[in-house]
């Protein structure tokens, strides 16, 4: 079955006068009745409408959402799904939620930067206008701010990786606590910073607040040795990092070898998952359901190669959260694209987005 | 012609396996081409069908809130009846085929849809999209063939209770629901052991639930609700019009339960004449998809070892297209595309029309016939052949032509 968003926090008389009258609209619930006049009254599952897309760069936009139903709140630096209608096909993404919780308005906003050959970037970026009904999904993540507060922070970010730090900082601006931190912020240029305007007023507002932003592209790389200059205290800060990759690799090396780990908070903001040949050796997939055939060079996701052989199948996030693609292995052994590791037998519920067939498999879609 | 269906020359016996497997990859490619052409314009169709019909369900049941005055009633139980065929056919029918799953919409999805009708989701899944779809016109092995109750073929084998055939027919096209929902059981499998018993216990109770909750909403449900807003009606109009009538309090009271009570059993019976309008349509439409003469029925080993060619021509015959405009085909569910849909059943079912005439160009090019013919003529040789073959014996029709293309009509 394909993703469906987050259940509203419906008031308890309007559930239960829906539920009343259900045996009216069998097979059907009073829902799909009431969607047709505001989809936003959906009580199956949490929609929300954008109000407003502020372009931050020429890459990136900000998208404001109302919730349909009053909105249970996340914690800063966590992610949100959401799920978009691109050319007739739903498609969920995860994007981090750069509000802060409890904004008076009641909205939220993602902020996402245009991947050229993505599908939900593109659309949120250039396409969508405000008024357009999206589905929210669940609130995931385990990269935020600790509780109580610790006094002395360090935010390092790259690029997009921004994101989950903004929602921090537009909280601790709020509750006035942002007393003592250092961001380290890289961009390729200066017209590529995302929030640059807000950084700036946060700048202006907070003495505690000191931010380097590094334009990579006249500076290079912020690397683990410039710490010491730009921030000598950094092993006694909670440090939450937010990056591509090597970023964090390095970084976190630097923190094993002269820091404490322990203090360390990372997020992986784009997952890579799959289409990296070398890790093991794929196989054949046939699809019981469908009765299609595929083959998946190594490094090929189930999903990926079911769908390039002409399989319709079911997906969700492609990257290995929401389960949406799962199909009971029937037959074979799958590899785990994000561990590498080997696993599967029969009967085992295996997701097919960040799964690949190791050897030949057969699976029940 | 006397030919008997023994004679009758298999649609198949002209290609060679070269052949078919060129047919099939022609075939394929239509598919291909037009599975990567869906998008945004296709969505819009289906969602916009989907709120039409559920407008045109809710006007319905509003008029029908008033059914006790004629002119209400007759025009709520023809905007019921519509709704149900929509939400049968083009809707039920094609989304539970999987027809929109591309999509990826947790609703608009087959693993997730029910529909207004006494059979399961899950139930018809499997005799339909599975056994009918799959074994088409196998003999004794597509259930659809006759249904297990009726002889539509001269090689089935006569019985005395095909006698009663030409009755039951009709009470069949009146309760069809009822009837497919029991014929999803699979009497066969159940005699022969082939089904559990815990099986047909979880199939039971389903059908009990969807007849329990159709029983709840059309004879209970809103014909209350049509009782109490006129009883209601009643009593404000005799209580705004200040006339002194007889009986006080009480005798207003009881006339107005009697006006509600004559509204329960009009909206009730307005209801039960929508589910039989939509039983009947869609008993029409069914019956002309396979029973015309022209379609070509299979002996189980005329398909051993069948290619993917095979299998293909064995739909395009098996089937039979019903000719009509637009409106005929949305409200028969795009049904009249039947050789399509058996080609391609999980193909939506608005890009049939459009692949159609390529479809014809593949007939013409391999000497297959395409079955087609207006709906009038299609029922009517059902019809016919359901009264003959009522009695024993009976022989094939002589079927079509290769199709010859619109400019050389078949001499």
């Amino acid at each position: 079955m394909a993703e469906l968003g987050a259940p509203p926090n419906v008031p308890k008389l309007r559930r239960r006068s829906l539920r009343a009258v259900r045996s009216l609209f069998s097979p059907l619930l009073p829902d799909d009745y009431l969607e047709l006049i505001n989809p936003l009254w959906s009580t199956r599952e949490l929609r929300g409408r954008i109000e407003r897309i502020d372009q931050e760069t020429p890459e990136a936009a900000t998208v404001l959402i109302r919730p349909g139903f009053e909105w249970s709140g996340h914690r800063p630096g966590q992610y949100l799904r959401i799920g978009v209608v691109v050319d007739g096909v739903h498609h969920w993404r995860a994007y981090s939620l750069t509000s802060e919780p409890g904004r008076p308005d009641g909205c939220i906003s993602i902020t996402p930067k245009l991947v050229e050959a993505g599908k939900v970037s593109p659309y949120l970026v250039r396409a969508a206008r405000p008024g357009d009904v999206v589905r929210l999904g669940g609130v995931e993540g385990t990269f935020v701010l600790p509780e109580p507060l610790p006094p002395k922070l360090l935010f390092i970010s790259a690029g997009s990786g921004i994101t989950p730090i903004m929602s921090m900082l537009r909280s601790l601006h709020r509750d006035g606590t942002l007393d003592d931190a250092v961001h380290l912020h890289s961009a390729r240029s200066t017209e590529g910073v995302i929030f640059a305007d807000l950084l700036r007023r946060l700048e202006e507002a907070h003495q505690g607040y000191r931010l380097h932003l590094r334009l990579t592209g006249e500076q290079g790389r912020l690397a683990p040795d410039d710490l010491d200059r730009l921030c000598p205290d950094w092993r006694d800060r909670h440090t939450f990092l937010s990056g591509p990759a090597e970023m964090l690799d390095a970084m976190s090396a630097r923190w094993e070898r002269d820091g404490d780990s322990e203090l360390l908070h990372m997020e992986r903001f784009q997952p890579v998952i799959g289409g990296e040949p070398g890790e093991g050796e794929g196989g054949t997939v046939r699809f019981l359901k469908s009765g299609v055939e595929a083959r998946c060079e190594s490094g090929t996701p189930i999903l990926a190669g079911g769908e390039e052989a002409g399989a319709t199948l079911p997906f969700g996030c492609r990257m290995g959260i929401c389960h949406t693609c799962v199909g009971r292995l029937c037959k074979g052994e799958v590899r785990d694209l994000r561990t590498g590791k080997v696993h599967g037998s029969e009967g085992e519920m295996v997701r097919t987005c960040v799964n690949a067939p190791e050897g030949p498999i057969e699976i029940a879609l | 012609m006397n030919a008997t269906t023994a004679e009758v020359e298999s649609p198949l016996a002209h290609l060679s396996p070269q052949q078919l497997e060129e047919l099939a990859s022609e075939l394929d490619e239509i598919r291909d081409r037009t599975f990567a052409d869906l998008g945004e314009r296709d969505r819009r169709y289906i969602e916009s069908m989907i709120a039409m019909q559920r407008r045109l369900a809710v006007m319905g049941r509003v008029l029908l809130l008033g059914a006790r005055y004629r002119p209400a009633k007759i025009a709520g139980t023809a905007a019921l009846s519509m709704a149900k065929i929509l939400e049968n056919m083009e809707i039920g029918h094609n989304v539970l085929h999987g027809q929109w799953d591309w999509m990826n919409d947790p609703q608009i999805n087959s693993s997730t849809w029910d529909w207004d009708t006494a059979s399961t989701a899950e139930a018809w899944k499997h005799s339909h999209n599975y056994v009918h779809h799959t074994f088409t016109n196998i003999l004794g092995k597509d259930k659809d063939l006759g249904y297990e109750i009726m002889r539509i073929d001269p090689q089935q084998k006569w019985h005395p209770v095909y006698l009663a055939q030409p009755v039951y027919n009709l009470l069949l096209a009146a309760f069809f629901e009822w009837g497919v929902a029991v014929h999803d059981l699979d009497f066969e499998a159940i005699r022969t052991g082939r089904k559990s018993k815990k099986q047909i216990k979880r199939e039971l109770a389903g059908i009990r639930e969807k007849a329990k909750n159709q029983v709840v909403k059309d004879y209970i449900a809103w014909p209350l609700l049509s009782g109490l807003a006129m009883a209601a009606l009643d009593i404000g109009l005799e209580a705004r019009g200040g006339r002194r009538r007889r009986g006080g309090v009480a005798g207003a009271l009881k006339r107005a339960l009697r006006g509600g009570g004559r509204s329960y059993r009009a909206a009730a019976s307005a209801n039960a004449s929508a589910n039989v309008v939509r039983n009947v349509w869609a008993y029409a439409i069914i019956f002309c998809g396979h029973f015309p003469d022209q379609t070509h029925t299979f002996t189980p080993e005329e398909v051993e070892d069948e290619s993917r060619g095979g299998w293909y021509v064995r739909q395009l015959t098996g089937a039979a297209n019903i000719e009509g405009s637009p409106i005929f085909h949305v409200a028969s569910g795009n049904l009249g595309y039947q050789v399509e849909h058996h080609l391609f059943p999980d193909l939506p079912s608005t890009r049939y029309a459009e692949i159609a005439p390529q479809v014809k160009q593949v007939c013409e090019r391999y000497g297959l016939p395409y079955n087609s013919g207006p709906f009038s003529q299609q029922l009517g040789m059902v019809q016919r052949t359901i009264l003959r073959l009522a009695f024993p014996g009976g022989e094939a029709r002589p079927k079509p032509d290769p199709y010859r293309g619109e400019d050389h009509p078949a001499l």
